[in-house]
């Protein structure tokens, strides 16, 4: 367990912190695109020490954030029916859709159950036949090997009684929506380490050199934030764009290749909306044929699904990096972590939970 | 009355939510919007921050010394985990509760509600250790009650304990009374309790390198008062909703800002550990073993000194300090040097840990 205090040494960070100044000449801007590595950026207060002007720019990599609200009503109309075990992580019981929340159904009388591990879920329906139990299975690259042998251990199992509602979604495709907008201001990302470390980073580097931007895997511990910082600013100084590696202890080029197997096998890509983004191609992950009959989309009949995002919630503009949650008219009044108008201010990993949680008001707009 | 003092209406259809429980920000509504207004009869809007809400109540002295009482339920959920029990986590969180208040506990109640089923040999083994740990505590069971409910009407067993205890003459801590230039002291690592019971509960293999931290505290406490007498202004154990909601409330109701430093805060590594797989963030997780201590800067060394004499406060550290502006926050110099606000914990994180 050495690695809380190698990556969390305050004389390391004062060190990276002075290579960061004698370095940066610009006021670069830098888009983390994990949601965690936001959370640290902002409890650690990183950001506020950056010299030379330096942005960091808040990415949409929170995969609580980007479930589409569809999912999540369907998600709250599968667990309000009887005879539904509803499991999930503990991050979605929170999450508003358009009428309530998973705590709320649970309050109400519906089986809500949050678990660490979708293998949790399958336990519960080997123990009880009885009950349909169904998986919330949402998340980036890093929790689909996990949700990918989850059914696959169902499969073997023989298990009638167990589904997920599935609603993966992909970092690359994401990076180069986001790069395609005329408007983007991102100059460098910092790309998520454990993303990368399922699936390596080959998928990243025609992005690099075709919108001619560094990208640098990087970790989610102080010290790994400041080196990744370092290393893309030392990139933007040096008129490079390659793919680089800080998070070395973790990911390797080509990732982990059984979980990439895993995920090719129960899983297909397809098109995907994300909330707050929109549709984008080729950006999720769908049960292949083969799986299909574990889809909770299709084996429960909910009816149609209407939606309504609140109308003062900018979790579009937020998840884009276009403004800060100190920029919303809800932000810590109307919107707080106990009454969320939209997924950032809920999530472990959403940008407002983290500016709310280290107590960020609104500042002077910055230039 | 001006419209922003009014009680916030209840809406049709609300219901109880566990985050009420969690002893973070939702707990204090339900006390401040609905249980206080209601007891009372009358707005208790505004009632937390002009009254400081203490865990235990000083009654006013007829005679002697001062006397002091609190009153605890107990659900935690296993009956049994590493370090210890319902059973005896019953017996020292309430004690701990009456020694905050600067009292020594004397005297216990207890109240087991049982459900129907529970075997009879889990019981036993419960109310053995609850008679083991008020011994050890130097505290006597004098009265109680027991129900038995039926099956699915309580889990296993819930106990509630009263704790009465007198008043060290001298004393006299609140957590309104935290002064700017105090120091803050911190007896022990935090994180412990609640990460192991949520270890154990989910069987998510800590269990073997934490144990809770549940142990009395009213010796440390005793040595806290010798050592700083009336320089004491606070004691808190900061159990549900951790050490920063504790800090939070102290900043509150004493209308003063806390710094604090987190390279100095303990945390054992097993606990940092298991609060990274979890995403818990380790200032909003339960503690049963150890108080924070906010002493008049002149006496810091000298309580400091004496608290780590005392079994249960080996590893006492200064962890801040507190400032007069802004009023009511807790702020943290960070590890790379950074300031940020502490907030209480906003709602659920984990319920049935105490």
């Amino acid at each position: 367990m050495k690695y809380l205090d190698e990556y969390r040494d305050p004389a390391l960070a004062r060190k990276l912190l002075a290579e960061l100044t004698a370095t940066a000449t610009e006021p670069w801007r830098i888009m983390e695109v994990c949601g965690g590595q936001t959370h640290t950026l902002v409890r650690q207060g990183i950001d506020d020490l950056l010299p030379a002007g330096i942005r960091m720019i808040h990415g949409p990599g929170c995969p609580v954030c980007v479930t589409p609200l569809e999912v999540l009503d369907r998600a709250h109309a599968i667990a309000a029916l009887p005879g539904v075990v509803f499991t999930s992580f503990g991050d979605m019981l929170r999450v508003p859709g358009s009428h309530t929340d998973l705590l709320a159904l649970r309050a109400r009388g519906a089986d809500v159950r949050p678990v660490y591990s979708p293998m949790d879920a399958v336990r519960i329906a080997v123990a009880e036949p009885a009950e349909q139990v169904v998986f919330l299975a949402v998340g980036f690259e890093t929790t689909a090997p996990a949700n990918a042998l989850a059914v696959q251990q169902a499969d073997r199992l023989g298990l009638d009684n167990f589904s997920v509602l599935v609603s993966h979604v992909l970092v690359p495709p994401a990076i180069t929506t986001l790069l395609e907008d005329p408007d983007c201001e991102v100059q460098a990302f910092l790309a998520a380490g454990h993303v990368c470390a399922v699936m390596g980073w080959r998928a990243y580097e025609p992005i690099a050199a075709k919108y001619q931007v560094p990208i640098v895997v990087t970790g989610f511990e102080p010290l790994d934030l400041l080196e990744g910082i370092l290393m893309a600013v030392r990139q933007l100084e040096d008129s490079r764009a390659e793919v680089e590696n800080q998070y070395v202890r973790a990911v390797r080029r080509d990732g982990n290749t059984d979980a990439q197997h895993a995920i090719e096998t129960v899983f297909r890509i397809a098109d995907r909306p994300w909330r707050g983004l929109g549709p984008i191609p080729d950006s999720g992950l769908v049960l292949a044929p083969d799986f299909a009959r574990f889809d909770a989309a299709t084996r429960f009949e909910v009816g149609g699904i209407t939606t309504a995002e609140h109308p003062e919630c900018i979790a579009g503009e937020i998840l884009t990096g276009a403004k800060l949650p100190t920029d919303c008219t809800a932000y810590g009044t109307r919107c707080t972590p106990r009454n969320p108008l939209g997924a950032p201010m809920v999530s472990g990993e959403g940008t407002c939970a983290a500016f709310y949680a280290a107590g960020r008001v609104p500042r002077k707009v910055e230039a | 009355m001006t419209a922003l003092e009014c009680p916030l209406p209840i809406e049709e259809g609300e219901v109880v939510l566990l985050g009420h429980g969690a002893g973070g920000r939702l707990s204090a509504e339900l006390l401040e919007d609905l249980l206080l207004p209601a007891i009372s009869g009358s707005s208790g809007r505004g009632l937390i921050g002009r009254v400081p809400l203490e865990d235990a109540a000083v009654l006013p002295a007829t005679g002697g010394a001062e006397l002091v009482v609190s009153t605890d339920s107990f659900v935690v959920s296993p009956l049994f985990f590493p370090g210890g029990d319902i059973g005896s986590l019953s017996v020292h969180g309430t004690i701990n509760d009456v020694a905050m208040m600067g009292a020594m506990p004397t005297a216990l109640t207890v109240s087991l509600i049982i459900e129907e089923g529970l075997p009879l040999a889990t019981l036993e083994r419960v109310a053995r250790s609850l008679g083991e740990a008020a011994r050890a505590a130097g505290v006597a069971v004098v009265t109680g009650d027991t129900k038995v409910v039926n099956r699915g009407a309580a889990d296993q067993l819930f106990i509630t304990t009263t704790g009465l205890g007198t008043r060290l003459p001298g004393t006299r801590t609140s957590a309104a009374y935290a002064a700017p230039g105090d120091v803050v002291l911190l007896s022990g690592p935090i994180g412990l309790h609640g990460t192991t019971v949520l270890s154990t509960r989910e069987g998510l293999g800590f269990e073997s390198d934490i144990a809770t931290d549940s142990r009395p505290l009213h010796h440390l406490v005793r040595a806290i008062a010798k050592a700083g007498g009336s320089a004491v202004h606070v004691l808190r154990d900061p159990t549900r909703g951790g050490l920063a909601t504790t800090l939070n409330e102290i900043a509150r109701d004493s209308a003063v800002t806390v710094e604090i430093d987190e390279a100095a805060i303990p945390v054992p590594e097993a606990v940092a550990a298991a609060c990274d797989l979890l995403g818990l963030d380790v200032l909003h997780v339960a503690n049963e073993g150890c108080l924070v201590a906010f002493v008049a800067a002149d006496k810091a060394e000298d309580v400091l000194t004496a608290m780590r004499a005392v079994p249960g406060g080996e590893g006492a550290v200064r962890i801040g300090h507190v400032a007069d502006w802004p009023a009511g926050r807790v702020v943290m110099r960070t590890l790379v040097g950074a300031h940020r606000v502490v907030d209480m914990l906003a709602g659920e994180q984990l319920p049935r840990i105490c």
